[in-house]
């Protein structure tokens, strides 16, 4: 099981290293103890996709799913990620097998080992997607079973692959998510309702469109996430720590909570066309500004709303 | 008593007034409305008259090019354009329905593709392809304007100008057509009261019309942080140390590539480290590029005079008017034509990237098919036989082309190119033939399209190291340094080896060892900026960039 | 997709103890390379490429990585996207340095 295997260069903890630029690697290696972590199935296995040759295209030796064990502060903590950058972080057959897998033995752990979830992915692999539906379908029971054994299962976005498809879905089952500001979060990407619904109702080139409705500060006034953070892979580190320690109890009152708590939000906020007006119904000042402002100033406007999600 | 025929002096006044006449039940004072630009423009165009529609790589008389392009061809034809860009669709349109025929022009761009097709079957009659400051010149010795068609940001009744931020190439048209009884018709964003300043004297304009939406400006010079490569930041490290440190270089011009980004992003790093600051890189001609921003507010740069604007630059500049030329509304004030002129004389070096090199070192971005234009890069390019001052870096450049063995010195500007030696899609920079002789053989160019003539140029960077040409004594030689940084193209790998490894011996050829540099700490690490999200942090949040640069 | 596998000689054995690395991403014009000790001072790289036709130039990046680095008792393993030589070149580099690092 254990290779040793070096997860790629890192010189040192670098206090300004950002997540949305680094490799899936290089972001576990920040965000674990130093040199605690042991990858399961490491590329040397060589467990490639069976699919990707019957496209002339090339493979990856982990299947772009990071999957192993290592310590958070000295806590134990099992660790799946994501390379967006290989086939935009999608779920074919064995990134889905093994990120399963992982979830399997942390709900046998009963609690005794968190797991981090480091989603980029633009959801299920085209080329091998009956494979990958299934194998998101069997993430999402996997994650509610190690949940409903007590384990805290804490979701860590802030790639260029953004959170969608499939992705979108499996965040939104964890117990806690962090977020950055580049962090996307939907189950309809923004190409695919240009697509299927005409640039009218969605320009997926307008940037600043996309992340006013999927992005990180958005998702997280809205309460889809928990926990705002810098791009930086220390504060990632520090928020997972506490996303671990914070995670709600999982059971009926819980989901009951959570359907109120939706319905609300959908009663107050559903016939809204775009943030701003949302911003404006929820007593946000400048509302059209949201995007603009400086981290700090964003952090107050995210702390004068309270936003209490335990209803997860 | 010899008879001369009596001749009349003012037949140009006359007809600019008979022009006048014709448009006048169209003006109430100096305003059109927009719906009658077309009617405007039929009735002041006559078959055959030079027509400069302002538009060149960054601003757009938009409308009125929508308004010449729907003018009935029976009225108005024959047209010849002479502008600096053909970058609109309605530019290329005016010619395929025969509004135009003639075209004198400097930039394509986007339309590069249309042009080639245009001018192979006969739509497009060719005069000439220059450089900005040459159309420039021209319009003031045998192409000058007898209408200008142009675009300010605001108009007053007496039609005074504000040209705002993006005042480009404006003056130099309006100042060749007014004074020389030509028409000058201006699109303006918004006709007010009182203008923030003056850019244009209201008695150069006859006509003036609000448009419905602002003039389109390109973001040009934009340049994410985030696609910088290591291997360009292994190239910028090897041009500060090889080339800004030794020779010393103050005032400079940088292209627009990802590897003169990389370098604005390590002055305030890499070069800080090596204790270069205040020693290079101080005075720049240059449009406002955000990845200039932590250099200045480093303490960088003393000063930059620009050619144009840049979408989102406008309140930081605005707020640094140490650096940048501003008038006394505060906003920004470029003037190409100045700039270039900067560009030509008072710069030490120009250093840029380009899709194609010769064994010559002549270069080209004309690729099969397209007539992408030249811009301004000649001029920076070229090292100015008439320069008469000296500077450090101008004398070091000169006696290493001189061998020091003349008896009157003779400086030499620094034209550096920096490419990697495969671009996009594996396709080699380093090449026998350029594209270029190609196309002009196709379309029976009078002249090959050559961006920079290898003869300009002094040094070449790539990945593999930086060749110094003006150390080169023979043709032979110049080619073997050529091939010696051409990397693995198959210019790399016909390589002399025991030339190459000699040349390297005399510092011809560099290597980024023998600059003390390692390839494997060319990280983005150095970066002083990452992200564009990290220049308007740097900016102080004054920086605003457009949306497609976006990613929060 | 174009699968070869190039045969060097090093010089010397590559130094330090890791038995394996791996670093860079399988992704347009970039590549992803695992190092693996074997016996001897041999160097077995095994490219699989979705850019065909250019085995001449990896052969002629790879002789030059062999000279710079001697990468002595490695296999090497290449999933590539399109990456150009330079990038290549850079990758096996950082890859050796990677293996050669004491942990």
């Amino acid at each position: 099981m254990s290779d040793s295997l070096p997860l790629a260069e890192v010189a040192g903890r670098d206090e300004t290293a950002s997540w949305y630029e680094a490799t899936a690697r290089e972001r576990i290696a920040g965000l674990l103890d130093a040199a605690s972590f042991v990858e399961f199935v490491p590329p040397t296995a060589r467990e490639t996709s069976p699919h990707l040759h019957l496209f002339d295209l090339p493979v990856a030796f982990d299947d772009g799913m990071i999957v192993g064990a290592g310590r958070l502060q000295g806590g134990c903590v099992l660790v799946a990620a994501q390379e967006g950058r290989f086939m935009g972080g999608t779920f074919g057959e064995i990134a889905g097998a093994k990120l399963v897998g992982l979830l399997r033995a942390a709900r046998e752990t009963g609690g005794g080992c968190a797991v981090l979830l480091l989603l980029d992915s633009g959801g299920v692999r085209l080329q091998e997607a009956n494979a990958g539906e299934i194998a998101v379908s069997e993430i999402i029971g996997a994650i509610l079973d190690a949940r409903a054994a007590g384990v805290a299962v804490v979701a860590l976005i802030g790639g260029r692959a953004g959170t969608f498809g499939g992705a979108g879905l499996i965040s939104a089952c964890c117990s806690h998510v962090v977020v950055s500001e580049q962090a996307r979060i939907s189950v309809t990407g923004p190409e695919v309702i240009e697509t299927n619904k005409g640039v009218e109702e969605f320009d997926s080139r307008d940037r600043a469109l996309v992340w006013r409705i999927t992005g990180g500060r958005t998702r997280v006034l809205l309460g889809i996430a928990d926990r705002i953070v810098s791009d930086r892979i220390e504060c990632f580190r520090e928020a997972a720590l506490q996303g671990v320690r914070q995670a709600p109890a999982f059971g009926l009152a819980t989901l009951v909570a959570e359907q109120r708590r939706l319905e609300q939000r959908l009663r107050t906020l559903g016939e809204c066309r775009d943030t701003p007006e949302i911003w404006r119904a929820m007593g946000i000042d400048e509302p059209g500004d949201v995007a603009d402002l400086g981290d700090e100033a964003f952090a107050a406007v995210v702390a004068g709303q309270g936003t209490r999600h335990d209803a997860r | 008593m010899i008879q001369t025929e009596v001749r009349s002096w003012d037949r140009q006044r006359t007809a600019r007034h008979e022009r006048l006449g014709r448009a006048a039940s169209l003006a109430k004072g100096k305003q059109v409305q927009a719906s009658d630009a077309t009617a405007l423009l039929e009735a002041l165009l006559q078959p055959g008259d030079r027509v400069c529609l302002e538009g060149d790589n960054q601003k757009q008389a938009d409308l009125l090019a929508r308004a010449l392009a729907a003018a009935d061809p029976a009225r108005v034809h024959d047209l010849h354009i002479v502008q600096s860009g053909i970058v609109l669709p309605e530019h290329l349109e005016i010619f395929e329905r025969g509004i135009a025929r003639k075209l004198d022009f400097s930039y394509s761009g986007p339309q590069g593709a249309s042009i080639a097709r245009a001018l192979n079957n006969g739509r497009i009659e060719l005069g000439a392809i220059h450089t900005y400051i040459e159309l420039f010149a021209r319009y003031y010795m045998d192409l000058t304007p007898h209408v200008a068609l142009i675009a300010a940001v605001q108009a007053d009744a007496q039609g005074n100008l504000y040209t705002g931020p993006n005042t480009e190439d404006t003056p130099t048209i309006v100042e060749a057509t007014a004074f020389k009884s030509g028409i000058v018709v201006a699109q303006v964003n918004r006709i007010v009261d009182r203008l923030p300043r003056v850019d244009i004297p209201g008695d150069q304009v006859d006509f003036i019309i609000e448009a419905d939406r602002p003039f389109y400006v390109e973001p040009l010079f934009t340049r994410d942080p985030a696609s910088i490569t290591e291997t360009q930041i292994l190239m910028a490290m090897m041009a500060i140390k090889g080339i800004y440190a030794e020779y010393g270089v103050k005032r400079l011009n940088h292209g627009i590539g990802f590897g003169t980004a990389a370098i604005e992003l390590l002055l305030p790093t890499f070069a800080e480290r090596l204790g270069l600051k205040g020693k290079i890189a101080t005075h720049w001609a240059l449009n406002p590029h955000p990845t200039l921003i932590p250099a200045i507010e480093s303490g960088w740069v003393e000063q930059i005079h620009c050619f144009g604007s840049e979408v989102g630059m406008d309140a930081y500049m605005a707020a640094r008017p140490d650096i940048y030329f501003t008038g006394r509304d505060g906003t920004l004030r470029s003037n190409r034509m100045m700039c270039q002129n900067a560009g030509l004389y008072a710069c030490d070096m120009f250093i840029g990237s380009t899709l194609q090199i010769d064994l010559d070192g002549n270069s080209s971005t004309v690729t099969p098919d397209r007539i992408a234009g030249f811009g301004g890069a000649p001029n920076m390019g070229a090292d100015a036989h008439g320069r008469r001052h000296a500077s450090d870096s101008w004398l070091k450049a000169g006696r290493e082309a001189s061998d020091g063995n003349i008896a009157m010195t003779r400086g030499r500007k620094l034209v550096v190119q920096i490419v990697e030696t495969f671009g996009a899609g594996m396709a080699p920079t380093f090449v026998e033939r350029l594209d270029s002789v190609a196309l002009a053989e196709k379309l029976q160019l009078e002249l090959v399209p050559v961006m920079i003539y290898g003869d300009d140029v002094t040094h070449i960077v790539t990945e593999e190291g930086i060749a110094n040409l003006l150390l080169c004594r023979t043709r032979e030689e110049r080619e073997q340094a050529i091939r010696g940084v051409a990397g693995y193209t198959e210019v790399g790998r016909g390589r002399d080896r025991a030339v190459v490894q000699k040349l390297r011996e005399r510092r011809v050829i560099r290597r980024p060892e023998d600059l003390g540099l390692n390839p494997l700490d060319a990280t983005r690490h150095l970066l002083a900026a990452r992200s564009i999200r990290d220049l308007v942090g740097w900016s102080k949040d004054l920086y605003r960039p457009p949306s497609k640069f976006r990613n929060w | 997709m174009e699968q070869f596998t190039i045969q060097a000689e090093a010089a010397s054995r590559c130094g330090g103890t890791r038995p394996s690395a791996i670093i860079g991403v399988v992704a347009s014009g970039n590549l992803e390379i695992l190092l693996e000790r074997i016996e001897g001072t041999g160097c077995a790289i095994e490219v699989a490429t979705s850019a065909t036709g250019f085995r001449p130039i990896w052969e002629a990046v790879i002789a030059d990585f062999v000279q710079r680095t001697s990468p002595g008792g490695l296999r090497i393993s290449i999933n590539d996207g399109g990456a150009r030589p330079d990038t290549v070149s850079l990758r096996l580099m950082q890859g050796v340095r990677l293996i050669s690092e004491v942990p």
